[in-house]
């Protein structure tokens, strides 16, 4: 029998309240994105609101490239490949799917079972990616740092081809077949055109809260100590007893799974996911995101995000000067931070007086 | 360099200046004809030594002689290509490094290895990343502390700002955090104020004291021959003499080779 005090003690109230905590952070996020959406419309017009919707599309691929390139400093410059990815995948369920179940895309009285199948385009976009990524990864972790970059640089090429390769998009529920299907109808050099927008902003800010909420769950666990002690020092990592093949392999693999998902929910915002997407073009908008940010910093890369994508936007008045303008931006940004807006913190621990890690030089020997 | 050059048969030398490590604890660490190279150069040309439990043992040497090779090998930091090493009995060459640490070995390498930019806090808490039992760990954090006070009053500094010194003592404190039963620590004087030299050496004393094996790298023969119970010295990737490491720090060779002949 245990005493009546260590009874009492274990029932603190955390832990009373523990199936109640557990969820807190889970519901934030569905408030962030029922909040976004009902105010975004009322702020701003109709154009901002797509706006919004590619801000959320990259905080997800931002924040999930920061899992490899920020915490685990590896660098990879192949992430718009698994983007690509999860766009072609996720519109392809999408799309596809309404084909074949309704015999239409994008009719409204669909609406329902549409959204329905977009989500199980995300979830499948991600294990693909994820899929994806395990195969790039476990071969090219063993390399190291140039080497890394230039295999995964080529890495998003290699899909950018296959994906000019695939053939002619199919438009009737006749022609869908499982054998047309096989040889991946996704038009080719053309681009995967009328997957229709299920993608609101809810949708996105709940997958990008989610995604930040996972991103700094993993930063604060064992296996984030684990990615930022290989960022570190591999040698001394080694000596705590971190696998380094094991560690990279896995921040590779989460960083494509959620490179998927920012990439399905992309197809669904009223784009045409084309081959371009996969190429490094795109892979260094989401490299720029991260770096400005800090590496390793998850809010850095949120507000990154914002930045670079209202940015443009902001200087259209500017017109053929603004990409000058947004590069000299960008020079001077890290010419005075070079470590990017929030180094490898968050932005809380600049406010938090308590947990603020001092920098102060010591005098003493 | 060293005197052990004057005579030329190998067989006669060894005899007359390498000595089993005799002593009462059970045999630790028996490392065995270890060859080791990196590509063309060859770093240990067939290394043997033995560490007794509860023992402190050093390995000291030049600069270039294999000392950080060795224990590279023994942690499993690199593959030998020749050799054999037991832990505990237990073969462990081969093994992966990381492997090491869950069988009670932690390595302290050269040049601290401490992780710049986290936290003194977190840097301890990677110590630990072997590891599961959270009440152990608490206790062994405790503990490591108290040795280290001043590591103590940086938990919230991060790492790389530390001086040279705390830096050292935040490599052992996080060492120590794995709970090793072998404790193998490079050069931990490298670039100290001799002053702060003193207060580790003690501190090693001290670990030992309580109950962890240790073999230590040195290059400041004096202050290691003067904690150490056994020495080997290490010339070119050869082990070129082992006695007790009073009998070593009193030797004409070992006086005129390592501690400026005085
Ligand atoms: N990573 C490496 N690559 C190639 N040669 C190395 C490497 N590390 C050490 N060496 C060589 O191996 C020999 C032993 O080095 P080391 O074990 O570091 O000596 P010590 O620690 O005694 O100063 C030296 O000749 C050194 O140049
Ligand atoms: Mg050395």
């Amino acid at each position: 029998m245990k005493p009546l005090a260590e009874h009492i003690r274990a029932i603190t109230p955390r832990e009373a309240f523990r199936p109640v905590v557990m969820f807190v952070p889970w519901i934030v996020c569905v408030l962030v994105a029922l909040g976004m959406h009902t105010l975004a419309p009322l702020v701003v017009d109709d154009y901002w609101v797509n706006v919004l919707r590619r801000i959320g599309v990259f905080i997800v691929a931002a924040v999930s490239l920061n899992i490899v390139n920020g915490f685990t400093g590896q660098f990879s410059m192949g992430h718009a490949g698994f983007m690509a990815i999860g766009a072609y995948i996720g519109g392809g369920v999408t799309y596809y799917g309404s084909l074949m179940l309704h015999g239409s895309v994008g009719d409204p009285s669909f609406q329902t079972h549409g959204v329905l199948l977009m989500l199980g385009g995300v979830a499948a976009a991600g294990c693909v990616a994820a899929g994806a990524g395990y195969v790039v990864g476990l071969p090219s972790l063993r390399l190291r740092g140039d080497y890394l970059a230039i295999v995964t640089l080529g890495f998003g090429e290699i899909i950018r081809v296959l994906l000019e390769l695939t053939t002619k998009q199919l438009y009737t529920r006749e022609e869908v077949t499982l054998g047309a299907l096989f040889k991946l109808p996704l038009n080719g050099p053309t681009g995967f055109e009328r997957i229709p927008g299920y993608a609101s902003v809810f949708w996105i800010f709940l997958f990008a809260s989610i995604t930040c909420l996972i991103a700094y769950r993993v930063k604060q666990s064992s296996s984030g100590r684990a990615f930022l002690s290989i960022r570190e020092d591999e040698i001394a990592a080694r000596a705590m007893g971190v696998n380094l093949t094991k560690y990279k392999v896995r921040a590779f693999v989460l960083a494509a799974f959620f490179g998927g998902v920012a990439g399905a929910l992309y197809a669904h915002t009223g784009v045409n996911p084309s081959p371009t997407d996969a190429g490094f073009q795109r892979s260094f908008d989401i490299i720029i995101m991260v770096v400005l940010g800090g590496l390793g910093s998850i809010s850095g890369s949120v507000l990154a995000a914002i930045i670079l994508i209202a940015l443009p936007e902001l200087l259209r008045d500017l017109q053929q000067y603004r990409l000058i303008v947004y590069a000299l931006l960008l020079i001077i940004m890290m010419l005075v931070r070079p470590q990017g807006l929030f180094g490898v913190r968050e932005i809380w621990d600049f406010f938090g007086k308590k947990n603020r890690p001092t920098s102060k030089e010591e005098s003493n020997p | 360099m060293s005197a052990a050059h004057t005579d030329d048969n190998p067989a006669k030398l060894a005899e007359q200046h390498i000595r089993p490590n005799t002593g009462d604890g059970p045999v630790m660490l028996q490392v065995s004809d270890l060859h080791m190279a990196y590509g063309a150069i060859r770093a240990l040309h067939g290394v043997d030594l033995t560490v007794r439990q509860g023992q402190i043992v050093t390995l000291i040497g030049c600069n270039g002689a294999g000392k950080s090779t060795t224990l590279r090998s023994i942690s499993g930091m690199c593959k030998p290509q020749r050799g054999k090493i037991t832990l505990e009995g237990r073969e462990i060459l081969g093994l992966p490094s990381h492997a090491m640490v869950r069988l009670g070995m932690a390595h302290s390498p050269e040049g601290r290895g401490i992780f710049a930019n986290l936290t003194v806090e977190e840097n301890l808490e990677l110590g630990a990343f072997a590891r599961r039992d959270k009440s152990g760990i608490a206790a062994d954090r405790e503990r490591a502390l108290t040795l280290f006070p001043r590591v103590r009053e940086r938990m919230k500094q991060m790492a790389g700002t530390l001086s040279g010194g705390e830096q050292q003592m935040l490599a052992m404190a996080r060492a120590l955090m794995a709970r090793p039963r072998l404790l193998l620590l490079d050069e931990p004087s490298l670039g100290l104020a001799p002053q702060i030299v003193q207060t580790i050496f003690k501190i090693i004393r001290e670990i030992n004291a309580a109950g962890t094996t240790v073999l230590l790298v040195e290059q400041n023969a004096h202050m290691a021959l003067n904690i150490a119970h056994f020495g080997y010295v290490l010339e070119v990737g050869r082990i070129v003499m082992a006695r007790p490491a009073k009998e070593l720090a009193a030797s004409d060779e070992v006086r005129k080779a390592y501690l400026g002949g005085h």
